[in-house]
């Protein structure tokens, strides 16, 4: 399992409720629910992933997260998780603000456009970036909103969003991210994660 | 209508009071089993049959000499394994093989006809109920079944909230739409003005409204398929001729398959039992039970649901199935759904839909697993 999956699931209380957006093939579930007895569900837009999620045993609703938090009834998750996909929204704003009205807690992760590589690339190749976390091409990329780990730590406070604990992932080192490291932290990291409450 | 041999049949003694007022006893429901039920009584699976269904789901149906509906899902090593998991399915009443319906007679030896009182979904399911007492079986494993199978198997759950581990509604609706009602108006508009029909009193396999039925039934099957499939099977290909005929015979393969479908129909089903069971099925609308509110409906139960739809069903289609996910969710309840890729219309969850099977094989299996 990948390190920032770790991450997250340092930051859940064993027994809790949480969904996970975006589950892909269920990976972090599976983890959450064996090692952390967490009642676990997942909602994905993919039928091939929806699939294997199901032959994993998980409970996976197909669907769009635009579309279909707005089901879940206010707080009825403890935790609700979105790893690196809200760059990938129409409109993040409107999802960022269903997390936290369908979780007592969210947990998002960002891939960080300001990391060193990615502005390196672009400085000195020219063109877009791609590096480990951002793989695909200008052209065939679902990502609409990249953001740098400043432009999310911005964006959450401008909205009187609580952040409880963000964190700055590069490879397999994880550190904290606070307003006076905030400049290097985006320079170094290539995600970002945060653990935020409304 | 059916060869009472090779039938096995649970004659209900304890009365059920039905929907429309009335109440009947010592009445027939007639069921079959596949796989064998364990020492815990833990793997059983009770499936419920769509409209033309029957309790013989699965190998050669021993009254038709056909294959059972769901073989394509249950037997051996299946989606529904019945090397691992006892299954049972009964013929729902007001049905004609075998358990209580309109072709039964009254106390006064005369066939009942339309004097058989109006069922309902939620009768259908009172009815059965009484096949977990005949085995025994404090909690099913699961409960599943398609189209109408789907809304017995909510009425159920919704009946009775502890009686089953996991439920599986397919292609189905919490509440008949009015173009499903449309079209099974259409189906017994056109039994009915059969003459054959008689009010309901005809007597004998010779003298039924089977033109009337065959219609019926060539309508209803439109339904149950996709316009691309039904292109892509028939287009415009004529049947054994090489050019139009320039009159009323069968001149598209499409004509011809339709009229087949009505003519074997009617030698198996008897055509009151179609105006019961498609009233039945006009007649459910589970929100309406509890004031509009459909989540009331499963408020009470704790059961792992697992919704499936499929893309081309356009008679339940995904929207409609999605609503109860919806309703569901809203007092977070255990739900997964998954729509399917089939271009089978509504006959996919008959069908061969790899998909559709393995996602059924592995939510049971890992679900049963985790007992």
């Amino acid at each position: 399992m990948k390190n920032e999956f770790q991450v997250i699931a340092d930051l859940i209380e064993k027994d809790k409720k949480v969904l996970d957006v975006g589950c892909a093939d269920g990976t972090l579930m599976k983890f959450l629910k064996k090692n952390k007895n967490i009642n676990i569900r997942g909602l994905e837009i993919s039928k091939e992933k929806v699939q294997e999620c199901i032959a994993k045993g998980l409970t996976v609703i197909e669907g769009n997260a635009e579309k279909d938090l707005k089901q879940f009834p206010d707080k009825s998750f403890d935790y609700v998780v979105l790893s690196q996909t809200l760059q990938a929204f129409l409109n993040p704003e409107l999802v960022l603000d269903e997390l936290l009205r369908v979780g007592k807690k969210a947990i998002v992760t960002i891939p960080n456009f300001g990391y060193w590589k990615v502005r390196f690339h672009l400085l000195f190749k020219g063109t877009m970036p791609i590096t480990k976390t951002l793989p695909d091409e200008w052209y065939n990329t679902p990502n609409l909103h990249m953001c740098t780990i400043k432009d999310f730590f911005h964006f959450v406070k401008s909205k009187d969003i609580k952040i409880f604990k963000s964190l700055a992932l590069n490879n397999l080192n994880t550190s904290i991210i606070s307003e006076s490291n905030l400049g290097v932290k985006n320079l170094f990291a290539d995600l970002g994660i945060f653990l935020i409450e409304k | 209508m059916n060869t009472e041999k090779n039938i096995k049949t649970l004659i209900v003694k304890k009365p059920l009071k039905l929907d429309c007022g009335k109440t009947i006893k010592d009445f027939p429901i007639a069921y079959e089993t596949y796989g064998s039920l364990n020492s815990k009584k833990d793997n059983a699976i009770l499936v419920f049959h769509a409209l033309t269904g029957d309790q013989f789901v699965t190998g050669i149906n021993p009254v038709t000499n056909k294959e059972g509906w769901w073989s394509y899902t249950v037997g051996p090593d299946k989606a529904i394994d019945t090397n691992k998991y006892f299954v049972i399915c009964s013929n729902v009443i007001g049905g004609c093989m075998g358990s209580y319906g309109p072709s039964h007679k009254d106390s006064d030896q005369k066939i009942f006809g339309t004097n058989f009182p109006v069922i309902t979904i939620n009768d259908m399911v009172n009815a059965q109920y009484n096949l977990l007492d005949h085995f025994g079986i404090d909690k099913l494993f699961s409960i599943t079944g398609g189209s109408m199978g789907g809304m017995q198997v909510l009425q159920f759950i919704s009946n009775f909230p502890n009686k089953s581990k996991t439920v599986i509604p397919i292609a189905t609706t919490s509440s008949h739409s009015a173009q499903n009602i449309a079209f099974n108006e259409l189906g017994r508009q056109a039994i009915t003005a059969d003459s054959n029909w008689k009010d309901g009193n005809y007597t004998s396999n010779e003298t039924n409204p089977g033109k009337g039925l065959a219609v019926a039934r060539m309508a209803a099957h439109i339904t149950y398929l996709s316009k691309k499939g039904l292109q892509e099977k028939f287009g415009r290909k004529l049947q054994e001729r090489e050019d139009l005929k320039f009159g009323f015979d069968a001149d598209f393969q499409i004509e011809s398959y339709l009229r087949y479908q009505g003519s074997v129909f009617v030698d198996r089903f008897d055509a009151n039992s179609y105006l019961y069971i498609t009233r039945a099925m006009d007649y459910f609308d589970l929100a309406k039970q509890f004031k509009g509110n459909l989540s009331e409906a499963f408020i009470n139960t704790r059961a792992k649901f697992f919704i499936i739809s499929f893309t081309s069903d356009w008679l339940y289609p995904t929207q409609e199935n999605k609503d109860i996910v919806i309703a569901l969710n809203s007092i977070g309840a255990d739900v997964g759904f998954v729509e399917i890729v089939s271009d089978k219309g509504h006959d996919s969850f008959l069908l061969d839909v790899p998909d559709f099977l393995n996602a059924l094989k592995n939510f049971l299996d890992k679900s049963y697993e985790e007992n």
